[in-house]
C-alpha cells in the first residue's frame, strides 16, 4: 500500500515536471498563433534559451541564467518575426531555418565555452519550493506544490494568458489580428505591431522553457538537448484547441503519458526504452488526429 | 526564362555569399580566426581531387536525392520536414534486407536494397499522408515528430533486432558484400552519384514535360484555383507527391548504406533531412539545379569536417551558414514576388 502510494506521487510529480517546460513553451505559441504567427522557431528558441540559462547560471547564479534565457528566447524570435513578419516571408520555411541556425550556434557555442564534454552537472540550479499546508496534502501536495518556482509561474500564466486573451483590449485587437489581418487593420489595429509583440512573448517564453529544462530538470546542458520539445508544443496548441487552459490539459496528459515510462519502470514492466521515447510524438500525431476538425485554428494561422 | 534562370542564379549566388559572411563573422565574434577556418573550409572541400571525389562528391549524394525528394513534396505545395526520418526508415530497412544478401547476384542485392529503403520511405510517409488528408493535420508537423520517431527506431535496431552479432557495439553487421555499390577508382565515391543524377534527370524531365508535372505545379500555386477552375483532383496529387518525396528520402538512406557505410548506427545522418531542405529551395525546386546545390552543401558538409579538423571549429557551426542560405532566399522570393506584383500592374 505504502508502496503504491509512492508510485502514484513519482508519477504525478514526473508528470508535472514533464509539462512545465511543454506548457512554457506551448502557451507562448498560443499566444503567437493566436496573433496568426505559426512559430517553428520555437524549438530554436528554446534550445538557445537551454544554452543561455547553462552559461547565465554558471557566470551568475540560476536567476541570472533564468533571465539570460528569456533574452536568448526573445532574440531567436526577433529574427524569426525579422524574417516572417517584417518581410512576410514564408512563416514554416523561415521558422524551419531559424531552428536549424540555433541548433548550429548553440551546438557551437557550447563546445567552445563548455569543451565537447559538456558543462557537466556543476551547474548552479533553482530548488524546489514547498508550499507550506498544501504541499502536506497527501499524494497531490508532493506532485503539485513542491516545485520550482518556474513550474508554479508556469501554471500561474494560464489564467493570466486566458484573461488577456479574452478579457482585456489588447488581447481582443490580437486576437483579431489572428483572425484577419485586413479586417483588424480596417479597424485600426497595428497588426505587424502585434504580431511582432506576440512573436517575442512567445520566444521569451519558449526561452523559459528552455531555463527549466536546464536549472529545474537536467541541471546540465546538452547539444540539442530539447529534443523536439518546441514542436511537441506547437501540437499541444492544436490539441489544446487554442485555449489556454486547454494547453494546461493537453500539456499535462502529456507529461503524464511520458511520466507512465517511469511508473511502468517501477512497477518491473521491460519494454525497450526505446519505445518510450518514441510515445511523446506518438501521442502527439494521435491527438492531432483527434484534435483538428473540431477545433478551429485562427483563420489568418500562417498567412 | 534565360531572364529567369539569371535571376534564380544571382539569388543562389547572393545567398551563398550572404551565408559564408556570417559565418566568417560568427567565428571572428566566437574567437576563431575567419581565414584560418574559411581555407580549411575550402581545402576539405573543393581544394583538391581526393577531398572532391571522396568527400564533397560521396556527401552530395544523400543530398542530391533527398533534395529531389523535398523538391517534389514543395512542389505540391506540401511541405515535408521530415527527410531525416524518412532516410533512417529506408536506412533501417536497407540495413535488414543487405545483411541477408549474402550470396545473392550483385544487382539483385542492390536492387532489393534499394527497394526496401524506397519502400520503407513510402511507409513511414503513409502516416502523414493519412494523417493530412482524413484530418487535416498539417504534414509539416507530422513528418517533423516522426523524425524523432525514426531516431529512436534506429536506436532501437542497433540494440535489438538488427544489432552486430557479438552483440558489443549498438551498430549492426556489415550488409552482404553483394549489396555494396562498387566505387571509382580508388575514391570513396560510389555508383550512388550516377543514381542522383538519373533521378534529377528522371524529376526534371517529369516536371516539364508531363502533364502530371503541370498538375503538381498548379496544386502547389494554388490549390483552390487547381480544384475549380482546373478540375484537379487536389488531395490526391497532394497525396502521391508527398509518398514518392518519402520514397526518394528513403532511397537515400538506403543509397547511404549501400555505398558508404555498409551498416546501420545511431547518428548516422549528420542532418542531410535539414540540410537537403535547404538544398531545394536554393535550387528554386529545379532538379537540374539541385544537382549543383547539392554539390555545394556536399562540399559545405565535408569542409565543414575539414574546419573541425584544422581550425577547431566545431562542425555544426556550417548550419549556421545553411540557415542564413535558406533565409536570404526566402526573403528574396518575396522581393521577387513584390516587385513582379508591381510590375503586373497597369
Amino acid at each position: 500500500m505504502i508502496e503504491e502510494s509512492a508510485v502514484l506521487v513519482g508519477f504525478l510529480a514526473a508528470a508535472v515536471r514533464i509539462s512545465t517546460p511543454l506548457l512554457l513553451a506551448a502557451t507562448g505559441e498560443l499566444i503567437s498563433e493566436k496573433a496568426g504567427v505559426i512559430n517553428l522557431g520555437v524549438e530554436g528558441a528554446m534550445l538557445a534559451g537551454a544554452l543561455a540559462s547553462a552559461l547565465g547560471a554558471a557566470a551568475g547564479g540560476p536567476w541570472y541564467g533564468v533571465v539570460m534565457a528569456m533574452v536568448a528566447g526573445v532574440m531567436v524570435a526577433a529574427l524569426f518575426a525579422a524574417v516572417a513578419i517584417g518581410a512576410q516571408a514564408d512563416q514554416i520555411i523561415t521558422g524551419t531555418a531559424v531552428t536549424l541556425a540555433s541548433v548550429g550556434l548553440t551546438g557551437a557555442i557550447s563546445r567552445t565555452a563548455f569543451g565537447a564534454a559538456g558543462p557537466g552537472l556543476s551547474l548552479p540550479t533553482l530548488p524546489a519550493v514547498s508550499i507550506p499546508g498544501l504541499s502536506a496534502i497527501p499524494i497531490l501536495g508532493p506532485a503539485l506544490f513542491v516545485q520550482p518556482l518556474l513550474g508554479y509561474l508556469a501554471w500561474l500564466l494560464v489564467p493570466l494568458v486566458w484573461w488577456f486573451l479574452f478579457r482585456t483590449q489588447p488581447g481582443l485587437a490580437l486576437r483579431a489580428t489572428g483572425e484577419s489581418v485586413e479586417s483588424a487593420r480596417a479597424a485600426g489595429v497595428p497588426v505587424r505591431a502585434v504580431q511582432v509583440a506576440a512573436t517575442l512573448t512567445g520566444g521569451a517564453l519558449a526561452g523559459l522553457a528552455g531555463a527549466t529544462l536546464v536549472l529545474a530538470q537536467v541541471g546540465t546542458f546538452a547539444e540539442k538537448m530539447t529534443a523536439g520539445r518546441g514542436f511537441i508544443a506547437i501540437a499541444i496548441v492544436v490539441l489544446g484547441r487554442w485555449h489556454p487552459f486547454g494547453v494546461l490539459l493537453a500539456a499535462l496528459f502529456f507529461g503524464g503519458a511520458n511520466a507512465l515510462q517511469f511508473a511502468l519502470q517501477a512497477m518491473g514492466y521491460s519494454v525497450p526504452y526505446q519505445f518510450f521515447l518514441m510515445m511523446p510524438y506518438l501521442l502527439a500525431l494521435l491527438g492531432l488526429a483527434g484534435a483538428v476538425g473540431k477545433a478551429r485554428a485562427p483563420a489568418g494561422l500562417g498567412r | 526564362m534565360r531572364g529567369a534562370l539569371a535571376r534564380s542564379g544571382a539569388v543562389a549566388l547572393t545567398a551563398l555569399v550572404v551565408g559564408l559572411l556570417v559565418l566568417a563573422l560568427g567565428l571572428t565574434a566566437a574567437g576563431y580566426d575567419p581565414l584560418l577556418a574559411l581555407g580549411a573550409l575550402w581545402r576539405g572541400s573543393f581544394g583538391s581531387w581526393y577531398a572532391l571525389s571522396s568527400a564533397t562528391l560521396v556527401r552530395a549524394v544523400p543530398l542530391i536525392i533527398l533534395g529531389l525528394g523535398v523538391a517534389l513534396a514543395f512542389r505540391a505545395g506540401a511541405l515535408n520536414i521530415g527527410a531525416e526520418g524518412q532516410f533512417y526508415a529506408g536506412a533501417i530497412a536497407a540495413t535488414w534486407v543487405g545483411v541477408h544478401a549474402a550470396g545473392w547476384p550483385g544487382p539483385v542485392a542492390i536492387g532489393a536494397v534499394w527497394l526496401a529503403a524506397a519502400v520503407a520511405g513510402v511507409v513511414w510517409m503513409a502516416l502523414p499522408v493519412l494523417l493530412k488528408l482524413r484530418f487535416g493535420v498539417l504534414e509539416v508537423i507530422s513528418t517533423l515528430l516522426l523524425n524523432f520517431v525514426a531516431e529512436a527506431a534506429v536506436s532501437y535496431a542497433v540494440t535489438g533486432p538488427l544489432q552486430e552479432s557479438k552483440r558489443i557495439y549498438p551498430q549492426s553487421d556489415p550488409i552482404a558484400a553483394a549489396a555494396r555499390l562498387p566505387l571509382f577508382g580508388n575514391t570513396r565515391l560510389h555508383l550512388g552519384l550516377v543514381l542522383a543524377i538519373l533521378l534529377a534527370l528522371l524529376l526534371w524531365a517529369l516536371f516539364t514535360r508531363t502533364a502530371w508535372g503541370f498538375r503538381l505545379r498548379a496544386v502547389g500555386l494554388g490549390p483552390l484555383a487547381a480544384e475549380l477552375s482546373g478540375g484537379i483532383p487536389v488531395k490526391r496529387v497532394i497525396g502521391i507527391a508527398l509518398l514518392w518525396s518519402g520514397a526518394l528520402a528513403g532511397l537515400g538512406g538506403g543509397v547511404e548504406i549501400s555505398g558508404v557505410t555498409y551498416a546501420l548506427f545511431q547518428n548516422l545522418s549528420p542532418g542531410y533531412g535539414f540540410t537537403a531542405i535547404a538544398v531545394a529551395l536554393l535550387a528554386r525546386l529545379n532538379p537540374l539545379g539541385i544537382l549543383f546545390t547539392g554539390l555545394l552543401f556536399g562540399g559545405l558538409e565535408a569542409g565543414a569536417q575539414g574546419m573541425q579538423r584544422e581550425a577547431g571549429v566545431p562542425a555544426v557551426a556550417v548550419q549556421v551558414a545553411e540557415a542564413t542560405i535558406i533565409l536570404v532566399i526566402v526573403l528574396a522570393e518575396v522581393v521577387l514576388r513584390r516587385r513582379a506584383a508591381a510590375g503586373s500592374r497597369p
